[in-house]
């Protein structure tokens, strides 16, 4: 990381943005919580942790933070963990303050309610990049969305058994429908780092 | 690998999504979606609010399922149901309709004095009230995924949330200065599980998020639950008896969020209306207190 130390902001307006930030300095990086447009400042990059989507578009719309974050968005890294890929997303099927930079449509609970949340080990060939262990990734998904459609320029990077996709990269975006900050496996926010030192 | 469903790690996972949030009381579906709409995490779908519960007096059970499965359908947000204090039979009920979580409550009359739910036989998450860390720790042994405090429910008087969150995180604090030779006797004399209460001890926090509930009323309210430690907020008869529901919802949601920063929860707390009437629960014959069900 150019022996830069990387500071990586989490958007803590609501959800589980402590888990990210504890994975971060786990990590040895410097994490801090943003909930003000003013917190965007000096950050190389910024994870959107799980949560519910319509609570952080309320709040980001009412504490004037879309415009901000879609500016930063272009110029830094971005990665969406399920509510958080909702929100990166340009559709949800539904009227609800997005982002709309990431050019993946997604479907809100997708695989029905709570009872149905599950946790499956996934092939993510990416990962390859940050660890020579060529492990599955352990998923967990919570009420989870799934990226029913990509545009061209974003590429998939993990699919369930089935096909269907749950996590997928545009550029310096990422997008996951799963949660890797509640795993003890940072190979996830390893590669998002390396977008972010890439950038620096 | 197959995929799993029901496991411990997604049952909590979904109160870690919870966090930093408000959940609200609604009784139609037409305040799920203001309490949507506000910014509540999830709603807690109920025939009547505490308040009326304590006006209403008599029996309190689970709400008719055909309320729930239209407060459902209202919203995308998740939602929560609550059964009586050991009435398993409710519980299975709730989780046949697929309601994303329940709450085994103390607001309700209890169905037994003696037991819990065993939780762990469930598929749906619990959700169970405490007032120390001891029941706390009983309520997760049974498989509760997610804490609150009990507080006393339909009062607007915040100061048992206070004490019940001051106790649950005073004794985690005095956990973690004891020395390990002592957790066995605490465990015994707090009557918790011991491999919970060591657990609790190197985690410096309950295992599972932990919210404030039970009379709170306003931003300033719900903010004070947080700066204590707490995790996020529920909020019962506070929204939708006071003048300006929607407005004091939305207020309370940005007051759990920027609950560190005085400027911002000064702004929020101007011009909401009345707040709810309240009774002071110095002022509310023992019998009459919600907060000793359970154990």
């Amino acid at each position: 990381m150019a022996g830069k130390l990387l500071r990586i902001g989490v958007l803590a307006l609501q959800g589980d943005f402590a888990e990210h930030i504890a994975m971060l300095r786990r990590l040895g990086v410097q994490a801090v919580e943003v909930r003000l447009a003013k917190q965007l400042e000096g950050l190389d990059g910024l994870i959107m942790p799980g949560g519910e989507s319509t609570t952080f578009g309320k709040l980001a719309q009412d504490f004037g933070l879309i415009e901000p974050l879609r500016q930063f968005g272009q110029q830094k890294p971005l990665w969406g963990t399920c509510a958080g890929a909702i929100f990166l997303s340009k559709d949800a099927h539904r009227p609800q303050p997005l982002l709309e930079l990431m050019d993946i449509t997604v479907e809100r609970n997708a695989f029905g309610r709570q009872v149905a949340s599950f946790e499956v080990d996934l092939d993510v060939p990416a990962l390859k990049e940050v660890s020579d262990e060529d492990l599955p990734f352990h998923s967990i998904f919570i009420r989870a969305p799934l990226i029913e459609s990509v545009g061209e320029g974003v590429q998939v990077l993990a699919r369930l058994e089935d096909g269907r996709i749950v996590a997928a990269q545009q550029g310096h975006w990422l997008a996951t429908s799963f949660h890797p900050e509640l795993t003890g496996d940072s190979r996830f926010h390893q590669y998002f780092l390396r977008l972010a030192s890439a950038q620096k | 690998m197959e995929q799993q469903v029901a496991t411990f790690t997604v049952k909590k996972g979904l109160a870690q999504m919870l966090k930093g949030g408000v959940i609200m009381d609604v009784v139609t579906p037409e305040h799920a979606r203001i309490a949507e709409d506000a910014g509540a995490v999830a709603v807690m779908a109920l025939e009547r609010v505490p308040a009326d519960i304590r006006a209403h007096g008599g029996v309190a059970r689970m709400s008719d399922p055909e309320l729930i499965l239209k407060i459902m359908d209202a919203v995308s947000i998740p939602v929560m149901a609550k059964c009586r204090i050991g009435h398993f039979v409710e519980a299975q009920i709730l989780e046949a309709i697929g309601v994303d979580y329940i709450d085994e409550s103390e607001v309700l009359t209890p169905a037994d004095e003696m037991h819990h739910i065993n939780k762990h036989l469930f598929k749906v998450p619990f959700v169970c009230g405490c007032r120390n860390l001891g029941e706390a720790l009983r309520r997760i042994g049974e498989g509760a995924a997610m804490i609150r405090t009990k507080g006393e429910a339909g009062t607007g008087d915040v100061v048992e949330a206070v004490r019940h969150a001051r106790a649950v995180l005073g004794e985690i604090r005095r956990l973690q200065t004891m020395a390990e030779e002592e957790v066995m006797a605490y465990a015994k004399e707090i009557g918790a599980p011991y491999e919970l209460v060591m657990e609790t001890r190197s985690l410096g926090r309950l295992p599972v998020v932990n919210f404030a509930a039970g009379g709170i009323a306003t931003p300033a309210d719900a903010a004070l639950m947080m700066q204590l430690g707490m995790d996020g907020v529920f909020v019962g008869s506070g929204i939708f008896k006071s003048g300006d529901p929607a407005k004091r919802a939305a207020a309370i949601v940005k007051a759990v969020t920027h609950y560190n920063d005085p400027y911002i929860l000064a702004e929020v707390s101007r011009n909401l209306g009345e707040p709810m009437v309240g009774r002071q629960i110095s002022s509310i014959p023992e019998a009459e207190l919600i907060a000793g069900r359970g154990w």
